[in-house]
């Protein structure tokens, strides 16, 4: 009988893999173990956590910290300045009406605004993240996307997103992307890295399991789902399939890593879930904006509308709040 | 009534969908052949959905040309006219005798008649080119308010409901209704007649409950931009609504019904444009 759990080593050895090793001289993969995943049962868990009812003081304080645990996003061809610095002043006072409402974690932008987006923040908690590395493809040559990186850093950016090769990946190329991906690490010097999967790409619930523990083994401080680029982003399932895979890794490795959901997370309710599912699964130590992010636009205004019900007892109007 | 035996359920209309209340609480209504009825009773998160698809369907319904609107108003009184037998069936189990029913489906069918027709020349009326001292030409028009909180009256609860609704529908607006309470078969059965008429989804939601406890959601809520409250009975519930919609700078409009222009003036704001006359 076959053992229960392959392991990064195991599946790298397949042939397309195999093929791909002598290209990357550097190849040392990493002893994690990754556990196979029963999607049946992981999608039961995942809709099983979305009906606990959270009501009360206990959702004021969901509320709060969904807005905490936010990257504010806006990554559009469209960005201007002005828009980077409309973003900022939402990101330091969500709700102006309400001077008790909490900042985000952080804003999300693109590389050339960075600087923008630091001098917005300064003298706020609210930190300034950047997609680097040829988001959303990955595709172009790794030197222009440590560069992207490194530019990035000196630019003031506390956080940086990358995505992974899936082209790499989805070949087998496992040692390549490992690498690309511990480069990525070393060119973000003190700045965090956080590590797309873009599992809309990725297939399968194994594929999402296996992609997040290569990316935690290759030095990645944070996992994130999408891009917010394409259809499948951030759902349940995949949530509970990354925050279980981020459990093994800690069990077996001893460090702990932070989980970024991003994509179609529009609705307080939707993020009360994974809430949910973060706590039922990692612990309430994974309930902090050091360990967990929510990457959108849109979420913030609808807990506004939450915060501002729970707060007068009217039903507060949507056109009321900026548009993003 | 049912002569096939299958009772009916009454369901709320949201959205364009005859749903149960998100509560899942119904209320009994002595129905006038013996039996007890019980309705769906529409929670405040009833009423809050049913805002967010009056709100999304607004834009589109004043958007399209007041021609369609009129076709649609006019097929919704035909539709409603075919099934009269039915809806003077509903009317006597709601309490009211043959006689009142049959009167009052005609005048629901033709307060939808007259509303109809009313669409494409409000503009002309209400609106129009004002004379200025300056060389402009200076037009006025009027636009739709927005979403409108109908509380339909208790009594004539078809056409109580007709002379309240479609004159806010008729001026590009969309509705959140509260039909009658006591008697909800004929306004519930109504909605049927309103998804056949081609009214577009989220265009007029019909909700029932008791009023008492859902009126003041209505009113707080700041996505609703006039109430229309000729329906409420209760003095005191009617200055509470009142003072409630002041918080957002609510419209608030007590037009009964009457059948003239004026009506849907109070659900239309005036938009005023200088143009200068040579350039």
């Amino acid at each position: 009988m076959e053992s229960p759990e392959s392991s990064l080593a195991a599946s790298a050895a397949r042939p397309e893999r195999a093929a791909a090793a002598p290209s990357s001289g550097s190849v040392r993969l990493p002893q994690v173990r990754v556990r196979p995943v029963d999607a049946f049962a992981l999608e039961r868990r995942a809709a099983e956590l979305g009906t606990r009812s959270i009501k009360g003081s206990a959702q004021l304080a969901a509320f709060d910290l969904t807005v905490r645990c936010m990257d504010l996003t806006t990554l559009e061809g469209a960005d201007t300045p002005g828009r980077v610095r409309g973003l900022c002043g939402r990101a330091k006072h969500p709700d102006p009406q309400d001077p008790t409402c909490p900042p985000v974690a952080a804003v999300c932008v693109y590389p050339s605004l960075v600087r923008v987006a630091v001098e917005a923040t300064a003298g706020s908690m609210v930190k300034v993240a950047s997609v680097a590395g040829a988001f959303p493809s990955g595709q172009s040559p790794l030197a222009n996307r440590l560069d992207d990186i490194r530019r990035a850093v000196a630019d003031g950016a506390d956080e940086i997103d990358i995505v992974i090769d899936r082209g790499k990946f989805l070949s087998g190329r496992l040692g390549e992307c490992y690498d690309e991906i511990a480069a990525a690490k070393q060119a973000c010097g003190p700045a965090h890295l956080k590590t797309i999967l873009e599992v809309g790409e990725l297939g399968s619930f194994d594929a999402i399991r296996r992609a997040s523990m290569l990316v935690m083994a290759a030095g990645s401080d944070v996992i994130k789902t999408s891009t917010g680029k394409i259809g499948t982003s951030a759902t349940p399932p995949i949530a509970l399939c990354m925050a279980e895979a981020i459990r093994d890794f800690v069990e077996q490795t001893g460090r702990p890593v932070g989980l970024k959901l991003a994509g179609g997370i529009r609705t307080t309710k939707q993020a009360a879930h994974y809430l949910v599912i973060v706590n039922e699964t990692l612990g309430s130590g994974w309930l902090h904006p050091d360990w967990f992010r929510f990457g959108a636009s849109g979420l913030l205004n609808d807990v506004i509308l939450q915060r501002r019900f729970h707060r007068t007892g009217r039903y507060a109007r949507p056109s009321d709040l900026p548009v993003d | 009534m049912n002569e096939m035996g299958a009772p009916k359920t009454y369901k709320l209309y949201v959205g364009g969908n005859f749903v149960r209340s998100e509560s899942g609480r119904v209320y009994p209504v002595e129905s006038a052949d013996g039996s007890t009825v019980r309705v769906a009773q529409a929670s405040r998160k009833d009423l809050r959905d049913a805002v967010v698809k009056a709100r999304g369907a607004q834009p589109g319904w004043a958007g399209s040309t007041a021609y369609l609107r009129g076709q649609i108003l006019y097929r919704v009184a035909e539709m409603l006219d075919g099934r009269r037998d039915q809806f003077v069936a509903e009317l006597e189990n709601g309490g009211v005798d043959t006689y009142d029913a049959v009167s009052e489906v005609d005048d629901a069918v033709s307060a939808w008649i007259y509303w109809a027709g009313w669409t494409d020349k409000l503009a002309q009326v209400i609106g129009g080119v004002n004379p200025v001292a300056g060389p402009f030409l200076n037009v006025s028009t009027p636009e739709p308010t927005g979403v409108v909180g109908v509380i339909a009256p208790p009594s004539r609860p078809l056409a109580g409901l007709a002379d309240l609704l479609a004159p806010v529908l008729c001026g590009g607006n969309t509705a959140v209704v509260l039909a009658s309470e006591p008697a909800p078969f004929a306004p519930l059965t109504f909605a049927e007649v309103l998804a056949t008429a081609d009214v577009p989804p989220g265009v007029a939601n019909v909700l029932v409950g008791r009023t008492a406890e859902l009126a003041p959601w209505l009113a707080d809520h700041h996505d609703v931009d006039a109430m229309e409250i000729s329906g409420v009975d209760d003095p005191a519930l009617a200055v509470d609504l009142t003072v409630r919609s002041a918080d957002n700078l609510k419209r608030v409009a007590r037009t009964d019904g009457a059948r003239t222009p004026r009506t849907d003036g109070e659900f239309l704001e005036i938009k005023t444009v200088w143009h200068p006359a040579r350039l």
